[in-house]
């Protein structure tokens, strides 16, 4: 018996498989987003009647091909035929399995094609890939959804206008192209994480979106970084409840407590992390989910192996020399131990190049308050707080200040 | 596709820089992309310094020295290619041996409406 529900099912299954084949088949994203809905409404009306077909996928795939010629043929009825259509109907539409997988690469190889700025790029993911509505979309960056949809509209008008294709890059150019893909999958995740400006601390829809879409191409493309990506984010989201108190404020992540972090999220990135080192090759996402692998196996801040997380920080380092990552350093050298070292670094880079960069003066100011110098704590937090935009942050920040001027 | 790759440099970076390249290169790269089909035309152009910029406002001509924008990188020279599509296009441009030193913006050709 199939009902609408199963209809509706096959639609969360398949509906971005069909249409990733569909954008393939008719080389025109908006054709194809208005057949995969054509096709579904025949569906709707054919299958509860007649029954399921064997191939679901399949046949949604044709119709929805078949009725994007059909409106073709009746737009251009006066007119003689543009050769794209007598083209398009002379092509055997090829849906075998393989070449199915394959489109779905396609689609998040072109959505995130690196001529797409990453805004762009992400918009577009998130509308194609994860088919978030623009509402969706505008809800979750706090912005309106006339900008998203244009946004959306111009990054297609892009890819037909500048001839972005719809391929996945060859070996040769897939070291070029793959870290934009996860460049975009990383910002939904931190979109999620941490939505900048507002006031919710944890979006969770895009965190999860991302993961599925990191899920998704690890499954496609079992690359060591694709896995490192997935791996950083199923870590880092095994402690979304431990993250947040019931006043919604920052925990940090030595208060957490570590029995609310989610344990089947930490076994799976835990399968991965050994896939993802590739001794020198082994890249930044792989780094810092090996990293965050440490914490999530210690039982306790003091437990945790900070002389092997400085290590990493430091091969992290030396593939990427930026002063983030040398902030980071820094805080795994105090943890270590190495305290005035430590302090030495961060002073010049809250002086100089992240000046600007609150977590520069909220990790500075902590170290501070930890080795006794109240004073200076609280300048640093004072200056953290001018930075901050994220309500939980600030309340988190101004209670640390408060904590300081009590002594 | 026709592209056109325009090959943006500071001027100072173009020749004396240790990855600069050599006209000798450059005139190697074009001839390649003619053997594989790809050129349509490309040319290195004279420093901004000779250049002349020419505007007509309410019919009138206004000639001005100098290039038209201000920027520190300029136009040093340009090829107009047909690619596939735009990773082609990409990869081409990857190849021009100026972008070692200075930047290549690749567009696609416009077709003009005429009817």
């Amino acid at each position: 018996m199939c009902t609408e529900t199963t209809i509706a099912h096959i639609y969360q299954q398949h509906s971005r498989q069909v249409l990733a084949t569909l954008i393939r088949l008719l080389n025109d994203f908006d054709l194809a987003e208005e057949a995969l809905h054509d096709a579904f409404a025949s569906a709707l009306k054919q299958w509860p009647a007649e029954g399921m077909p064997e191939n679901p996928t399949a046949w949604l795939v044709s119709t929805g091909r078949f009725k994007a010629i059909d409106k073709l043929r009746k737009f251009n009825r006066e007119a003689a035929l543009p050769p794209e259509i007598i083209e398009l109907e002379a092509q055997e539409g090829n849906t075998d399995e393989p070449h199915l997988a394959d489109d779905r690469l396609r689609l998040i190889f072109t959505c995130c094609h690196p001529s797409l700025s990453p805004e762009a790029a992400t918009a577009l993911t998130l509308r194609e890939i994860c088919d978030l509505s623009t509402e969706e979309i505008a809800r979750a960056y706090l912005t309106k959804p006339a900008t998203i949809a244009q946004r959306i509209v111009r990054a297609k008008r892009k890819i037909q206008t500048a001839g972005i294709p719809y391929e996945v890059p060859g070996k040769q150019a897939l070291p070029e192209r793959l870290p934009r893909v996860l460049q975009v999958v990383y910002l939904i995740f931190n979109e999620g994480y941490h939505t900048s400006g507002g006031a919710e601390l944890l979006c969770q829809q895009l965190a999860e979106e991302a993961i599925r879409l990191g899920r998704l191409i690890a499954e496609l493309l079992p690359e060591p970084e694709v896995l490192g990506l997935l791996a950083l984010m199923l870590l880092q989201h095994s402690r979304r409840d431990a993250r947040c108190d019931a006043q919604g404020d920052i925990v940090l992540l030595q208060d957490q407590n570590r029995q609310l972090w989610h344990q089947n999220l930490i076994a799976e990135a835990l399968t991965l992390v050994p896939r993802t080192l590739v001794g020198r090759a082994t890249g930044p996402y792989a780094l810092q989910a090996a990293i965050a692998a440490l914490h999530a196996q210690a039982s306790s801040t003091e437990a945790t192996d900070w002389q092997e997380i400085h290590g990493l920080y430091h091969v992290l380092y030396s593939r990427n020399p930026t002063p983030v990552v040398a902030l980071n350093l820094a805080v795994a050298q105090a943890m270590a131990g190495e305290t005035e070292q430590a302090l030495t670094t961060m002073t010049q880079l809250a002086e100089n190049q992240l000046t600007d960069y609150c977590p520069a003066h909220a990790a500075r100011a902590e170290l501070l308050l930890r080795l006794g110098h109240i004073r200076e704590a609280a300048a640093s937090y004072r200056r953290a707080l001018q930075l901050s935009t994220q309500t939980p942050e600030r309340r988190h920040l101004q209670k640390r200040l408060q904590e300081c001027e009590e002594k | 596709m026709k592209y056109l790759c325009l090959v943006y440099s500071d001027e100072q970076d173009l020749h004396s820089l240790p990855d600069s390249p050599e006209d000798r290169e450059c005139a190697a790269y074009a001839q390649s992309l003619v053997g594989s089909g790809h050129l349509l035309a490309g040319e290195a152009l004279q420093s901004v310094n000779n250049a002349t910029t020419v505007r007509v406002r309410g019919g009138e001509v206004h000639i001005t020295d100098g290039p038209f924008a201000e920027t520190k990188e300029q136009l040093a020279g340009f090829y107009m290619i047909d690619a596939k599509d735009l990773n082609e296009a990409l990869r081409i441009a990857q190849g021009i041996p100026p972008a070692r030193v200075g930047s290549i913006e690749v567009r696609p050709v416009r077709q003009l409406q005429v009817d």
